[in-house]
């Protein structure tokens, strides 16, 4: 879905600086934010909380068959990371050594560019997480 | 709720219909299953259809009116059932509730899927719909990617491998080489799996299902007039469905389906049966770490022990537990609309003792299940002979 800039502007403070929420009621943070908890439905009372910014890797993949917008990064990681308050979030892996891109590894987070959606087009920027 | 059964079945060929468009694909299948069920159309009360993304495909929305039309079957009533790939399975339990609750007496059911009108890249992106647009694709996510997560989980968890996931897919072109509906006719060998490019690691092109063109319609009636039209109903013993997060990185876990965990017990249930009752199964291989995680998370085997089950040979045709004898929807095609549908159709031509040269002898009880994006939509059916 290019082409659209109120879609990547409405989610800037969660894609610059990794703004989730958490419910005041039973305690869980949640990435991307949410509106409702869906512990407590109308009993959560969400405020929105910074995610920790290092983690470690739970799953990981290299994407041979890049998307449209992502040829030109092909082969590239893709993982799923646990943050340290146990939240998952996926996310491309950059400037990291093949032999460091393994289950269990610390990684922290880097602001790039995510996407250009033509020469001089919307450019989408947002979080990536390399290993430390 | 009353008993319903299927009374009739039709399918197209699955493959690349260049010659076909969205709309005879689903006149040819329609056009079986009515034929199949010796039903006169004007005894269909309602259709229900169901296509994943026909507007992003062929530009065309309103399918349930265009169904309807063009089977000659106007002025009925047709709803059009979305649910990404598990669309089919969706459209299939609205119209077993359609005549359960009483309100329709005999209704079609038809997918339809017409993937090969546009580039591989927009199909790509079609089907990438079926996903997390904000939280998976915008950060670089394919489809195979989201299952490559869960399958280097599955191997770090519970030590599945590589050779494990090649041996689901050499399984499903042995049996689509028995179907002629199916879009490969052709056993491959392991190694043949194993040397292929990769796609995402560790999946790698035999581990994906392919992009296929192909429709699948059947009839269902009360089961109190089935026999008018049929010798042979089958009959819907359970219809169960279940949902979760549409982004993977929310659940709990990456390596089960909690959706199909759910949809399975309540079906099980429902029909009042155990997985050890059930003789052959169409599951949701869409890559081959989906049919592992599936025959775990039906029951058919312990957590883990998926891999290690396929490779034996347990879910071959004929062992254990059938799985996929029409070929899966690696083997078969897997037009994601028609998906749910064709599985249907497997079943009901296997409980008849019409599957050819892939007929699995005795076979009394059969389920199918049909997955909506990376787990957010199971669907599960299981048909037994009357």
């Amino acid at each position: 879905m290019h082409h659209s800039l109120p879609l990547v502007w409405r989610r800037i403070p969660e894609r610059y600086n990794l703004i989730g929420c958490k419910c005041e009621t039973c305690g869980t943070p949640y990435f991307p934010d949410r509106k409702i908890c869906p512990k407590c439905r109308r009993k959560g009372k969400l405020v929105k909380q910074k995610m920790p910014k290092t983690g470690t890797l739970y799953s990981f993949t290299r994407v041979h068959a890049a998307p449209s917008g992502f040829e030109h990064e092909s082969p590239y990681w893709l993982g799923i990371v646990e943050l340290g308050n146990g939240v998952r979030i996926l996310s491309q892996i950059v400037d990291s050594p093949e032999e460091k891109v393994v289950i269990g590894a610390s990684v922290t987070m880097v602001f790039r560019r995510i996407y250009a959606d033509a020469e001089e087009g919307i450019i989408a920027y947002g979080y990536k997480f390399k290993t430390i | 709720m009353r008993k319903v059964s299927v009374i009739g079945v039709g399918l197209t060929k699955f493959g690349e219909h260049w010659e076909k468009s969205f709309r005879e694909l689903a006149v040819e299948a329609g056009a079986r299953a009515l034929a199949d069920a010796r039903l006169e159309g004007g005894k269909i009360q309602a259709l229900f259809g169901a296509s994943m993304s026909s507007g992003r495909l062929v530009g065309q929305e309103h399918v349930g009116a265009l169904l309807v039309d063009q089977l000659g079957l106007t002025p009925i009533p047709a709803i059009r059932c979305e649910a990404a790939c598990a669309s089919g399975g969706v459209a299939m339990r609205a119209a077993w509730f359609a005549v359960a609750s009483g309100a329709y007496d005999i209704v079609a059911v038809g997918g339809i899927e017409k993937m090969t009108d546009v580039s591989t890249e927009d199909v790509a992106t079609a089907l990438g719909g079926a996903g997390d647009q904000e939280w998976e694709l915008f950060n670089g996510a394919t489809f195979p990617s989201i299952y490559a997560l869960m399958a280097r989980r599955h191997m770090h968890d519970y030590g599945t491998t590589e050779e494990q996931m090649a041996s689901v897919a050499v399984k499903n072109h042995a049996n689509a080489a028995k179907n002629p509906y199916a879009q490969y006719q052709k056993e491959i060998t392991l190694e043949q799996a194993l040397k292929a490019p990769l796609v995402s690691s560790p999946l790698k092109l035999f581990d994906c299902s392919p992009i296929t063109d192909g429709a699948a319609v059947a009839i269902l009636a009360a089961h109190e007039v089935a026999n008018i039209y049929c010798e042979q109903p089958i009959e819907i013993a359970a219809s169960a469905q279940a949902s979760d997060t549409l982004a993977l990185a929310s659940r709990a876990s990456l390596t089960e389906m909690r959706a199909t965990k759910i949809a399975a017990k309540e079906a099980f249930k429902q029909a009042g049966l155990e997985p050890k009752n059930i003789d052959l199964a169409e599951v949701h291989d869409c890559f081959t770490i989906g049919e592992i995680m599936a025959i775990e998370d039906l029951g058919f085997f312990e957590k883990g022990q998926g891999g290690p089950a396929t490779e034996a040979g347990r879910t071959a045709l004929g062992a254990e537990i059938s799985v996929n004898t029409s070929g899966g929807l690696k083997g078969k095609g897997h037009p994601v609309g028609a998906t749910g549908i064709a599985q249907i159709c497997e079943i009901v031509a296997q409980l008849r003792g019409q599957a050819g040269a892939r007929q699995l002898h005795g076979a009394e009880v059969g389920l199918t299940h049909n997955v909506g994006g990376s787990g957010g939509t199971a669907v599960v059916h299981i048909l037994k002979k009357t």
